[in-house]
């Protein structure tokens, strides 16, 4: 027995380990922004936490519009979420549960356009946004990106597993229209799969980074990610006071994640294997 | 299409029911507008028009002008492109090969583990949930010459220090260290799943014909988990390919030392939104298209096996 003891003992060093490798980097964020930059530069650096956060935290919104980047990162974010998750449940939905001409057509488009990279778009789609006056403006961020193909899909494969058809008729014959039956029936029954997809798609909106260094031209404008990267090229040296903005930068995605961990992971890992 | 369409199974008894028009189902067509509508004007439409741009010469401001193949007779003999490709390649292959391997091997000890694997697993994806802006910043820092981490802990070995992101080995290290680091745990969950799925019988068959440990990975665990690693590969090859952020981040839009960092999609970028070469730009966005069908086309190949259809 004592032999097995040891392997499991073995197995959590290495397993911890490995934890230890994957959060050294917030870890390491976390010292550079509580200590000046000669801290760190100094050898050997310093390993513990300093307290000069506040000044660092007032040097970042010293040199960048921190809190309206943020604000323009939080709008795209949680507009885009919303939209998503409204548009490609509907969609899902009666894709999953109804028959109408040209379902099947339809869906095998919607799973062609997976396969289109973004760049192939991203010239003329930045004509269009010239045209119709969006450049510059979140809308730009916001519009194109309000449902998409893997979205749907995804919410597609929850309701046919989770949805019985006699559910759907029920609720038609209690009179609920079609859009009744999808607010009351199938909205409240896909709490987990939204969950997923709301915050895959929110952490994707809120690290997008190229379209936004494309279409936000003006520097007053510009999401948070922008405008790290802005941070960085201007003030390169000063290290603590940008990882300051970085640690900044990533704290909403944190508590979003640490909210939804479970519900999260259950649902990458079953999407992969089902996919 | 029309209404008649949906009529499968053929009425027995009673007459044929009487048909719909087409538009009693505009409640689903307005359901499903908004992507189809968005996909025709911000994916359908530009796309078109990159093939078409892809044949001409283009400012921005002037007027086009058709090239014919002129865009690409330019980039096969540009060399910038075939080192972008390159750098792409290889850089596919440093941060890929090890993200899978080192996924396998913690996804297959994380099976074996019987506590806490919910907080592995939380700390393991945490990575893959960040601001990619915040961790180039970070790996540059940690990775600059005279202060960085990495070469305070070489010199704190007695290892004379490295000028990581100044030459053109030390940027593809960076940039693919990175992209191990934010990519591992991500694919660890993934082989985990794989490897609940599949039976426990198994296994239990091998141990009773007396197949050891590794046997027993060789032939019962890898050849189970394909599919999954066919999804981890393909997942990778798209990612891996459009691979723009960590570059342009750590080394900047020039690439760094000999162009070294530059990748596929920052020289596109390079050439639409600071070149303003849109014709030339949209010649190379077909390019990288090409490529990620090439190399999901390759993995499909290998990874699905000859002549199995499963």
């Amino acid at each position: 027995m004592t032999r097995t003891r040891w392997r499991g003992l073995a197995l959590h060093a290495v397993l911890i380990l490995a934890l230890l490798v994957f959060m050294f980097p917030f870890v390491w964020t976390i010292i550079m922004a509580s200590n000046t930059t000669a801290d760190i530069y100094r050898f050997p650096p310093k390993f513990t936490f300093g307290g000069h956060f506040g000044d660092n935290v007032r040097h970042v919104l010293d040199n960048v519009a921190f809190f309206q980047s943020m604000g323009n990162t939080a709008i795209v974010a949680v507009s885009t979420t919303a939209l998503v998750l409204f548009f490609d449940s509907l969609a899902a939905f009666t894709f999953a549960k109804f028959r109408f001409p040209g379902r099947n057509a339809l869906f095998v488009i919607l799973l062609a356009t997976m396969l289109l990279p973004a760049q192939l778009a991203a010239v003329p789609q930045f004509q269009t946004m010239a045209i119709l006056g969006w450049v510059g403006s979140l809308k730009a961020l916001i519009i194109p990106g309000a449902a998409n193909a893997f979205g749907i899909f995804w919410m597609r494969q929850y309701f046919q597993n989770s949805i019985h058809d006699e559910l759907v008729e029920a609720a038609t014959l209690d009179g609920c229209g079609f859009f009744g039956t999808y607010w009351h029936v199938a909205v409240p029954s896909a709490r987990p799969a939204l969950a997923f997809l709301g915050i895959f798609t929110f952490v994707g909106s809120w690290n997008d980074y190229m379209w936004p260094l494309i279409v936000l031209t003006n520097p007053d404008h510009v999401t948070l990610q922008v405008a790290l990267s802005t941070l960085n090229r201007a003030h390169g040296v000063d290290y603590s006071m940008v990882m300051t903005g970085a640690l900044l930068a990533m704290i909403p995605l944190v508590i979003v994640f640490a909210v939804f961990a479970r519900q999260f992971i259950k649902g990458a890992t079953e999407g992969a294997v089902r996919g | 299409m029309t209404a008649t369409a949906t009529v499968s199974t053929p009425a027995v008894t009673a007459a044929p029911p009487p048909r719909k028009r087409i538009w009693s189902y505009w409640r689903f067509y307005l359901a499903l507008s908004p992507f189809y509508l968005l996909f025709a004007v911000f994916g359908l439409y530009p796309m078109v028009s990159t093939i078409v741009l892809a044949f001409q010469r283009w400012d921005g401001l002037s007027a086009r002008r058709f090239t014919g193949l002129g865009n690409f007779a330019f980039l096969v003999k540009d060399p910038t492109f075939w080192q972008s490709l390159e750098n792409t390649v290889v850089l596919f292959f440093m941060s890929t090969v090890p993200t899978l391997v080192l996924a396998l091997v913690l996804a297959v000890m994380l099976q074996s583990a019987v506590r806490f694997t919910n907080v592995y697993r939380i700390a393991y994806f945490i990575p893959n949930v960040t601001s990619l802006v915040a961790m180039a910043i970070f790996f540059s820092s940690i990775f600059s010459t005279n202060f960085g981490l990495v070469n305070a802990a070489l010199r704190s070995l007695g290892i004379p220090q490295q000028d990581w992101l100044g030459e053109p080995w030390g940027i593809k290290i960076a940039i693919s260290t990175m992209i191990v680091w934010q990519w591992v745990g991500y694919n660890t969950l993934i082989y985990l799943a794989g490897l609940q799925a599949i039976p426990k019988e198994q296994y239990e068959a091998a141990k009773v014909d007396g197949a050891g440990a590794a046997r027993t990975f060789f032939s019962i665990t890898l050849p189970q988990l394909r599919p999954v690693v066919l999804f981890t590969v393909i997942m990778s090859t798209i990612g891996g390919l459009q691979t723009f952020t960590e570059p342009q981040v750590m080394v900047g839009n020039s690439g760094g030392t000999g162009q070294s960092g530059m990748t596929v999609v920052l020289f596109f970028y390079r050439a639409a939104f600071l070149d303003n070469d849109y014709g030339y730009a949209a010649a190379i966005a077909l390019s990288i298209f090409a490529l990620v069908l090439l190399f999901t086309a390759i993995n499909w190949r290998i990874f699905r096996g000859r002549g199995e259809d499963r």
